[in-house]
């Protein structure tokens, strides 16, 4: 990425993180904690592709910083979690797509926010269209499609769901060329299956050792790659469920609501509950983190962390309020939030997922061309 | 008085944190007093990595074996048989239990860094480093009951005929005194206590860096000293190694060093080359760098490549001073650049034919100089040029007190119930040289010998 692209907000964080990169490739302690310092040592040069490209490897765990003979009050002030979790925000910024969505990175939690009161706000005024102002806070026993037809669901959704992935083929381009990644089609399938269950796993949470991160205390802890756990498996469990009410519908014509023992309902609610358990979760555990560890990002981690804290939980309420008349406005606060959680999808904290599976990906390629250790390595004591 | 101890520690590094665990472990209870805050605890320990355990047979997280002969042979040579040959003995043998003691206390290992080919077979590597080890060992030590104060100053030991009762120390509320019945004195060397190195080596000393703590002052091994206890080593023997010139005074650590020296030529603030870059492999020869510079006028030398030894060495703290020119590079070494290119055509005109590799003892070798460079001699002649500034990086001191096979500290009257571990009594064993993670595998061996006796004496 060319120098003349890079905010003015990046490049003190860019200088910064080549600082203690030049540290750290002199000292090499950590290499043993995740994947981050062996892919620093294949390298002399930092630039803002380097940086974009470590800080998104970076998994952050802490054991780094807890582990670091110059973190402050030492004068070379070393702490590079916190500096990596700047340069990562600012790389979605620099890679998103297209270019004029930039803003939506800057104070996403209020475009959030103010998505979710207007969203909320539309499926309201669609229900009172159909259903009259009564229908609102009555009990409908037709269940959601009484209120919000079907077609509007599905279309609204899906024109969701085509942006989203129309955006994300772009991020994914733009990321992988920052990589310098070849053509995917070039690239052994053993790389994809090592860096998906790299992912899968969260490998690079455990430290090294296994035993979890540190961010909370200079001890590990196995708590926050549980609750990320939780939370990514309840997502894909959610999403399973989805595709599985999609094919009920169209392929089997068969429309909700499903009985509790049906496959859509049992992905929904253990996918819910995990999710909700999860974030809720990590939530908790980013208050406990440790104050140099802490990274003021404005709200970004956060709002994506909120919206599946309400999708899950409006989502895991309605099937109890069916014969409830709260059921027209629980529907139309879980839409909106569903929304909002497409629109992170897009151009939010949910891209994380993508960079850091492409930035697992560049990792497991290098190591599979065995890219040259430097030799220089061997004159140390 | 203000608290009751079986036992007291003095210095919360490696050494020091082992005797208090295994004292704890023994029974007694603990007081633990480090002078540093909390965020800097752990003395050099923080900037270790390894350690070097004796294994007749396979060992994770090491390779191979590594037995008593031939760890034995190891340290006969470093030292020139400067060592107490029961305490090498009773070292080696007690090594070989070390890793599994501070797994067992929290500690993980991992295969040796990379860098480090030579030290795969003898040495275990703590993941994470030696901060990483202190960690897990305070965490230890406060589940077990340990007290840990930190910034404990001033510390003043009341000891009297060998037999020492309490001691006092500051503490930003005020002055406390705490009574034991032994005392475990694990405090390190003297080697950030610039005074002390001015009295051993005059004014040389100020332009001396301290690799680690600015708290090791050896205040507690003066103390033992003017108390009476026996001395090993000399003032003057320290661990120093070439690190850069612009590392900070004190704990610039690993970081600091420049490991181009056998890819180029080292010349002095006269721009004349004063010893073998070349004679061994840098691992082994590191350590005597130290001591050559500080040997030179204004103990600075500057390390001199050309573009042929980039992407050898071990990337830098510091860029590298680039110039195209020998003259030029000499202007901002501030040499004498006619000298300076003299030495350079000297040394390139004696270079003699052979093929480079400097992963072995090549045969690229100079002949005809008064300094010759006997491995990996290329000429300097390719820009462009590029220098390091050199300084003496002291890492430790060896003067120490001396002990017995209890860790017991030696008066020359009666018995005592001081006991000591670490660097403050590795002299004992280490009498000159070093080998990689011996000050680590000393402080293993006698801390836990220390804690057990004492809380054994104790009750």
């Amino acid at each position: 990425m060319p120098v003349d692209q890079t905010s003015i907000l990046k490049l003190p964080i860019i200088n910064e993180a080549a600082r203690l990169m030049t540290i750290c490739n002199a000292c090499r302690y950590c290499e043993g904690h995740c994947a981050v310092f062996p892919a620093m040592e294949r390298r002399l040069i930092f630039d803002e592709a380097t940086i974009d490209y470590l800080s998104n490897l970076c998994h952050q765990c802490g054991a780094c910083y807890q582990h670091c003979q110059y973190a402050a009050p030492h004068e070379f002030n070393v702490n590079v979690p916190l500096v990596f979790a700047k340069a990562r925000n600012e790389s979605y910024v620099t890679h998103a797509w297209p270019g004029a969505m930039k803003w939506m990175f800057r104070a996403n939690g209020l475009f959030a926010f103010a998505g979710f009161l207007l969203f909320t706000l539309l499926f309201v005024a669609a229900t009172i269209h159909r259903t009259g102002f009564d229908g609102l806070f009555t009990m409908h026993a037709g269940g959601f499609y009484s209120f919000i037809p079907h077609q509007i669901m599905a279309g609204v959704f899906g024109m969701a769901g085509l942006i989203v992935l129309i955006v994300w083929f772009f991020s994914t381009r733009n990321f992988w060329q920052a990589l310098i990644l070849p053509a995917p089609w070039t690239i052994p399938r053993r790389v994809y299956v090592r860096s998906l269950g790299d992912a899968l796993t969260l490998k690079n949470l455990g430290g090294g050792h296994g035993r979890g991160c540190y961010e909370t205390s200079d001890q590990p802890s196995p708590t926050k790659r549980r609750f990320h756990h939780l939370t990514m498996y309840g997502f894909l469990l959610c999403f399973i469920a989805t595709c599985l009410g999609t094919f009920y519908h169209y392929g089997l014509a068969l429309p909700a609501p499903y009985g509790w023992f049906t496959a859509p309902k049992i992905f929904g609610m253990t996918g819910g509950l995990s999710l909700l358990a999860g974030s809720i979760g990590l939530l908790w555990h980013k208050y406990s983190t440790l104050s140099d560890l802490q990274h003021n990002d404005q709200g970004f981690g956060d709002t994506l962390t909120w919206l599946l804290i309400i999708t899950s939980a409006t989502g895991l309420a309605l099937p109890f309020l069916k014969s409830s008349p709260m059921l027209a406005m629980m529907l139309c606060i879980h839409l909106a939030s569903v929304l909002c959680l497409f629109l992170n999808f897009a151009w939010g904290k949910f891209l994380h997922s993508i960079y850091r599976l492409l930035a697992l990906i560049a990792d497991a390629l290098e190591k599979e061309r065995g890219l040259v250790e430097d030799q220089g390595a061997y004159f140390d004591g | 008085m203000d608290r009751e101890y079986d036992v007291i520690v003095v210095g919360g590094g490696h050494a020091g944190l082992t005797a208090a665990i295994c004292a704890i472990e023994s029974g007694a209870s603990v007081c633990l007093l480090e002078i540093s805050p909390r965020d800097m605890r752990g003395g050099n320990s923080r900037h270790t990595r390894n350690l070097r355990p004796m294994h007749e047979s396979t060992a994770q997280p090491m390779e191979g074996v590594y037995g008593f002969d031939e760890y034995m042979d190891d340290l006969l040579q470093v030292t020139g048989g400067q060592t107490n040959l029961e305490l090498a003995a009773l070292t080696l043998r007690e090594s070989s239990s070390s890793v599994e003691w501070l797994a067992r206390h929290g500690v993980a290992f991992q295969p040796p860094l990379t860098g480090t080919l030579h030290l795969g077979r003898s040495n275990a590597f703590f993941l994470g480093g030696g901060k990483a080890l202190i960690n897990a060992l305070y965490h230890q030590a406060e589940s077990l009951g340990v007290d840990i104060v930190y910034e404990a100053q001033e510390i003043a030991l009341n000891i009297h005929s060998s037999r020492f009762s309490s001691l006092t120390y500051r503490q930003d509320t005020g002055l406390l005194t705490i009574e034991g019945k032994a005392l475990v004195a694990a405090s390190g060397g003297f080697e950030a206590n610039l005074e002390w190195l001015e009295q051993a080596w005059g004014p040389a000393a100020s332009n001396f860096l301290i690799r680690g703590t600015p708290y090791n002052r050896g205040d507690i091994l003066k103390q033992l000293l003017d108390a009476g206890s026996l001395q090993v080593g000399n003032a003057k023997q320290c661990h120093a190694i070439a690190v850069d010139g612009r590392a900070p005074k004190f704990d610039g650590g690993i970081v600091s060093r420049v490991d181009s020296v056998p890819l180029g030529i080292v010349v002095n603030k006269n721009a004349d080359r004063f010893h073998d870059e070349g004679e061994d492999f840098w691992p082994k020869r590191y350590a005597i760098w130290g001591r050559l510079i500080a040997e030179q006028p204004g103990q600075i030398a500057y390390a001199l490549t050309d573009c042929k030894a980039d992407g050898l060495h071990i990337p830098t703290l510091f860029p590298p001073i680039v110039a195209d020119s020998i003259e030029a590079l000499a202007g901002q070494l501030s040499l004498d650049p006619h000298k300076l290119r003299r030495t350079v055509d000297d040394y390139n005109s004696s270079v003699q034919a052979g093929n480079f590799d400097h992963r072995v003892l090549d045969d690229c070798r100079t002949n005809g100089l008064n300094v010759e460079k006997t491995h990996w001699a290329r000429p300097i002649d390719s820009p462009p040029f590029r220098a390091y500034p050199l300084r003496p990086g002291i890492t430790f001191t060896y003067l120490g007190v001396e002990v017995n096979n209890r860790a017991q500290v030696m008066f020359r009257q009666t018995d005592s119930n001081i006991f000591a571990a670490g660097e403050i009594m590795a002299g004992n064993v280490l009498g000159n040289g070093y080998l990689a993670g011996i000050g680590m595998t000393i402080g293993s061996v006698f801390g836990r010998i220390a804690g057990r006796e004492a809380a054994s004496y104790a009750s």
